[in-house]
C-alpha cells in the first residue's frame, strides 16, 4: 500500500489490484461510519481510493502508511437486477474478441454477478467488474459520439451502463430501460461503490428469459 | 402582490447559476461545481443582504441583463465591469437598489472574466442534490440562461449588508499559481519538474469551467501509457497527451486517467478563475508540510 500526498488535504491510497481497492475502499467507509476518519470524500477508483478533504491529513498518512491492506472483498451490499436486452450493435465484434457465437456473450455476460468497483465518466456511471480476464475487450477505435442513455456496454475488464445519452468509446452489447440516474430520486444512483449487479435479458417484447445458468440473487 | 422573479434580458456568452456546489458525491461520479470565483460570489451575497450560500449568477466576459419583476437589491463583484440601471451608472462592488421592472445592465468585464450577480433573496431554482449549481460538465443543475429565461427569487432576509463598498482584488497580470508536487510527480522527468518550476505558461483560450488550459512546454513523462482511472481533486495539474498542464476547477471529472504532477492551492483558485487567455502563469512548487508519508 502506497500512501501519496494529493495537495495540502487529501491522500491519494494506492493497492495492487481491484480487489484490494475495494477491500480497502470498504474499510475506510467502515472507520468513516464509525468517527475514525474525518474526511469529505471517499473516492474509489481502479487501483486507489482517495481521501479529498481530510481534518487531520498528517495524522491519517501516518495511519494509512502503517496500516495494511484488509485481505477480503466484503461480500455485503445491496444487489440489483437490471432487466436487458442483448441487442447492442457491437455484440458480433466482441463475440468476435471472445471467439464465441452472440448468444454465448449475452449468456455469460447475464450468468455473471458484478459488483460496482467505483464510480465516475458521468453522475451515476458505474465501473462494474466480474467478468473473467478472457472477456477484456478494447474500447472502439473510433468512439461514437452518441450513445444512447440506457446502453450496456464492455471496455476492459468493465462492464458500465450508460445513464444518459453521451458519447462513449465502449463496446454496446445491449440496452436496458432502468433509470440509472435520478436527481429526484433518493437515491439518486441506481449503483453506487459496493453495489452487486446482476443483468436480467428480456426479449424484445419485454419479457423476462433468464438464461439457463442465471438464477436471481436477493438483496 | 409580489412577484419573486428575474427576467433574463440578455443572457450573454455563458451565464449560470452558482452557489458553494454539491461537494460529497465524487463517488456517485458527481462533480463539485459552484462558483469558480468563491470569494467574489460570497461578497456579492454580503452585498445583497444574503447568506453565504444563496444562488447567484456567474457571468463570462460580456455580462448579462437582468429585469427584477419586484423590487431588488443587487451586487456586481468578480470581475470589475460597468453597471446600469435603465441606462444610468451604477456601482460596481456595492449594493444597488433596482425597482421592479427596471433593467440592470452587467456590462463587459474590463478586466478579468466572470462577474457575480447576486439578488436579494438569492436564485431559487430547484436544487438537485443539495446545490442550484449548473454544472456543464454533467448537466446536473439548471441549464445554462437564455434569453427570456425566467428565474424564481427567494423571500429576502431582512439583514442588511453592513458595508457600502468592499475592495477586491483586481485580476493580477501574472497568475501565480504555488502547487505541492504529486501525487504522480514520479511519471515525469526531473526536466520536466524544471520546466514546471521554472518556464512561463500563458492561459489557453480552450479554458473553461472544467479547467484552465495552458499554452507553453510539454512536460516530458518518464513512462507511457496510461494510469488506471483514479480520483481527482479540485486543483489537479493534469498532464494529457499533449504536456501542456491543465489545471482542474469546479466542474472537473471526478476521475481521471492521466497523471496529476502537481495540486494547485484552493486559495489560489479564484485567480485562475479571472485570469483571460493570454496571461501569464508561473508555477511555484511548496514544500507540503512534513508528513509521515511513505514514498517509494
Amino acid at each position: 500500500m502506497r500512501v501519496l500526498p494529493v495537495g495540502p488535504d487529501a491522500l491519494l491510497v494506492e493497492v495492487d489490484s481491484g480487489d484490494e481497492a475495494e477491500a480497502l475502499h470498504a474499510e475506510l467507509l467502515r472507520r468513516r461510519a464509525q468517527g475514525l476518519l474525518r474526511v469529505a470524500e471517499i473516492v474509489p477508483a481502479a487501483r486507489t481510493v482517495l481521501l479529498d478533504g481530510l481534518a487531520e491529513p498528517d495524522r491519517a498518512a501516518r495511519e494509512l502508511a502503517a496500516a495494511t491492506v484488509p485481505s477480503a472483498v466484503p461480500r455485503g451490499g445491496r444487489t440489483v437486477e437490471l432487466p436487458v436486452r442483448y441487442d447492442g450493435p457491437d455484440l458480433a465484434d466482441v463475440a468476435a474478441h471472445w471467439g464465441v457465437r452472440e448468444e454465448e456473450v449475452a449468456r455469460v455476460h447475464a450468468a455473471t454477478e458484478f459488483r460496482v468497483a467505483f464510480c465516475g465518466f458521468a453522475p451515476g456511471f458505474g465501473y462494474l467488474t466480474g467478468l473473467p480476464e478472457r472477456c477484456r475487450v478494447p474500447r472502439r477505435a473510433t468512439p461514437r459520439t452518441a450513445v444512447p442513455a440506457g446502453a450496456v456496454a464492455l471496455a476492459g475488464p468493465y462492464t458500465g451502463v450508460y445513464p444518459r445519452s453521451s458519447p462513449g468509446g465502449w463496446q454496446l452489447i445491449g440496452t436496458t430501460d432502468a433509470v440509472l440516474w435520478d436527481h429526484a430520486r433518493v437515491p439518486a444512483a441506481l449503483l453506487s461503490p459496493g453495489t452487486r449487479v446482476r443483468f436480467v435479458p428480456m426479449d424484445s417484447a419485454g419479457r423476462v428469459g433468464l438464461p439457463r445458468q442465471a438464477g436471481r440473487v436477493g438483496a | 402582490m409580489s412577484d419573486r422573479a428575474l427576467v433574463v434580458v440578455r443572457a450573454g456568452a455563458l451565464t449560470t447559476v452558482q452557489d458553494e456546489g454539491r461537494p460529497g458525491h465524487a463517488h456517485l461520479g458527481v462533480p463539485r461545481s459552484g462558483a469558480l470565483d468563491a470569494p467574489a460570489a460570497a461578497l456579492a451575497n454580503r452585498l445583497a443582504g444574503n447568506p453565504r450560500g444563496a444562488a447567484v449568477l456567474e457571468t463570462t466576459l460580456d455580462g448579462c441583463a437582468l429585469r427584477p419583476r419586484s423590487a431588488v437589491t443587487v451586487a456586481v463583484t468578480g470581475a470589475p465591469c460597468p453597471v446600469r440601471l435603465d441606462g444610468r451608472p451604477a456601482a460596481w462592488g456595492a449594493p444597488v437598489r433596482v425597482p421592479a421592472g427596471a433593467v440592470l445592465e452587467v456590462g463587459a468585464a474590463v478586466r478579468g472574466i466572470r462577474a457575480y450577480v447576486a439578488v436579494s433573496g438569492g436564485v431559487a431554482v430547484e436544487p438537485v442534490l443539495g446545490s442550484r449549481s449548473t454544472d456543464l460538465l454533467s448537466g446536473l443543475g439548471p441549464a445554462p440562461l437564455a434569453d427570456g429565461t425566467v428565474l424564481p427569487l427567494g423571500p429576502p432576509s431582512d439583514r442588511h449588508a453592513h458595508v457600502d463598498v468592499a475592495p477586491q482584488p483586481g485580476p493580477a497580470a501574472e497568475l501565480v499559481l504555488r502547487v505541492t508536487l504529486g501525487p504522480r510527480d514520479d511519471w515525469f522527468t526531473p526536466e520536466a519538474l524544471r520546466v514546471l518550476a521554472s518556464r512561463p505558461y500563458r492561459v489557453s483560450s480552450a479554458s473553461n469551467r472544467i479547467g484552465l488550459r495552458t499554452e507553453g512546454p510539454a512536460l516530458e513523462r518518464s513512462r507511457p501509457g496510461e494510469l488506471p482511472s483514479e480520483g481527482m481533486v479540485l486543483g489537479a495539474v493534469q498532464v494529457p497527451p499533449d504536456g501542456r498542464p491543465l489545471v482542474f476547477l469546479a466542474d472537473h471529472p471526478t476521475t481521471g486517467g492521466y497523471p496529476v504532477v502537481a495540486v494547485v492551492h484552493a486559495a489560489d483558485l479564484p485567480a485562475a478563475a479571472q485570469a483571460v487567455p493570454g496571461t501569464p502563469v508561473r508555477f511555484v512548487p511548496v514544500r507540503r508540510r512534513a508528513v509521515g508519508v511513505r514514498r517509494r
